[in-house]
């Protein structure tokens, strides 16, 4: 099956052609976030970059970078302010090595918000005329990683919309492409399901010791993980228990085996297959550590609704809950009316699959057109 | 996947063969009667709460500490006894997870 994107120089296919502004520190995000509304880029709201320990310093430099080499991804203009840990030009130059249109600026060097506003804006309108001359070229399907999440969780996502979503992940990847799922805490309950799916006991082994790892730091702050998950809207929507939830959560990712896990923000490998991604349960934090992985678009289920959107790729909220669409249908995509009994779950996976390809072709969701670019980066530990 | 269809004459739904619960597909009123099947049983439940959509209800009586069943998988464990066609949440289940492993707090 053939699908229109951006073949870009590293083999990767884009299937949008964003100028992404990106601050390596959150001192720069204020100033790279007004370069980016002066011109039509997107801009990623970066909260970190300095003051971090070990590996919560490395997570938000392999994020930044994996997010700049992203395939959606045309063109950057790295922001930094000059003192910060995440150096802007290493940063700058990681991108760079997969052939992408890089330029980067620090605000102590230029002198200050105002003039870095300025030279930001001026390298930013060129690479957005540069990038304009690019086409859509016709290329394979099995280009595709697509991410899939549920969010804002009630009694229909596990039931209905999640398999409908399972049933388009296990078509993608029939058709060659890959489909990345995470929320580590939204399989605790489930993983002796998941395990039995895993391609080698080394992979079973990294998703318990993934799991293991969430539960020993809960016990170990002394807190209760069911203070915050199940949360309190899932609750009111029917969701009793943290494992009432996963089991349903993990329907989402269809049936096929499962061939690796990651950490948070890897790359995702080539082969093709589902992969499972060690991320938060925090939507967007695991959203954009999947799109940082490689993923071009993301499905996105909710039973309450949510507005959630990305910078860099396409999010396509779905939900099964009738109440829910016609509530906040000026941010749901995709209604499943399996409960109205008008479709089966295998029709609106069709349907569904039918709307990822225009979307993947070009047609805007609608976080899109509303600007929503939410953006945050997993930590674990302290600020210093 | 567990249900391929729904029939919207259901006002109630049994996911798994071995599941004790039944989820709400509709509102529900305490005093009505519910006839639904669990694979080809068929079982009539008198509601004892009402129970919102999305909600459930527990299909047979359950002993305090017996495990409440969905999706054909343990989801949690009752907190007191649940008679038949009560609402089953957070007041009278707790789950097994997400506070060290296997840990419980049945007093």
């Amino acid at each position: 099956m053939k699908i229109w994107g951006y073949p870009r120089p590293d083999g990767k296919v884009g299937i949008r052609n964003h100028v992404v502004i990106m601050p390596t520190v959150h001192c720069a995000s204020e100033t790279a976030r007004r370069i980016a509304e002066n011109i039509k880029a997107v801009w990623i709201d970066n909260q970190h970059g300095c003051a971090q320990l070990g590996l919560d310093l490395e997570v938000t430099e392999r994020t930044l970078i994996n997010i700049g080499k992203h395939p959606n991804v045309a063109a950057v203009l790295v922001i930094g302010l000059g003192c910060e840990q995440v150096r802007p030009d290493r940063v700058a130059d990681k991108i760079a090595s997969g052939g992408k249109l890089v330029e980067h600026l620090t605000i102590q060097d230029v002198g200050g918000t105002l003039k870095t506003i300025e030279k930001g804006i001026n390298i930013a309108r060129k690479f957005m005329q540069e990038i304009s001359k690019l086409k859509r070229e016709e290329v394979d399907i099995s280009s595709i990683t697509l991410a899939v999440k549920c969010g804002g969780s009630d009694a229909t996502s596990g039931i209905i919309a999640n398999p409908v979503v399972g049933y388009v992940a296990d078509k993608l990847i029939d058709l060659g492409g890959r489909v990345v799922f995470g929320e580590t805490p939204e399989i605790i309950g489930a993983e002796h399901i998941l395990i039995r799916r895993a391609l080698s006991k080394e992979v079973s082994d990294k998703l318990l010791r993934a799991v293991r790892k969430v539960e020993e730091r809960v016990k170990e702050m002394g807190v209760d993980i069911r203070g915050a998950n199940p949360s309190p809207g899932n609750i009111l929507g029917g969701i009793t228990t943290l494992e009432e939830k996963s089991l349903g959560a993990i329907l989402k990712a269809g049936t096929k085996p499962l061939v690796e896990v990651l950490e948070y923000a890897e790359l995702i490998p080539n082969t093709r297959g589902l992969y499972f991604m060690d991320t938060p349960g925090f939507d967007i934090a695991a959203v954009v550590g999947m799109i940082a992985g490689g993923a071009q678009i993301v499905i996105f289920t909710t039973g309450r609704g949510t507005p959630v959107g990305s910078p860099i790729a396409p999010v396509i909220k779905v939900t099964a809950n009738p109440e829910t669409y016609r509530r906040m249908e000026d941010n749901i995509d995709f209604y499943i009316a399996v409960i109205e009994g008008k479709e089966t779950i295998k029709d609106a996976g069709e349907k569904l699959f039918k709307e990822m390809i225009e979307v993947i072709n070009g047609k805007l969701v609608k976080a899109e057109i509303l600007g929503h670019q939410e953006f945050t980066i997993y930590r674990i530990a302290p600020f210093v | 996947m567990l249900v391929s269809s729904i029939d919207p004459k259901n006002i109630a739904l049994v996911l798994h063969v071995k599941d004790n619960v039944a989820v709400a597909l509709t509102n529900l009123a305490r005093g009505q009667e519910v006839i639904i099947k669990r694979d080809n049983e068929e079982l009539r439940i008198i509601l004892l709460d009402d129970i919102m959509f999305g909600h459930k209800f527990a299909l047979e009586d359950i002993p305090k500490g017996g495990y409440i069943i969905k999706y054909g998988e343990v989801i949690g464990r009752a907190t007191r006894p649940i008679r038949k066609g009560e609402h089953v949440h957070i007041h009278n289940v707790v789950g097994l997870r997400g506070r060290g492993v296997s840990e419980v707090d049945i007093k």
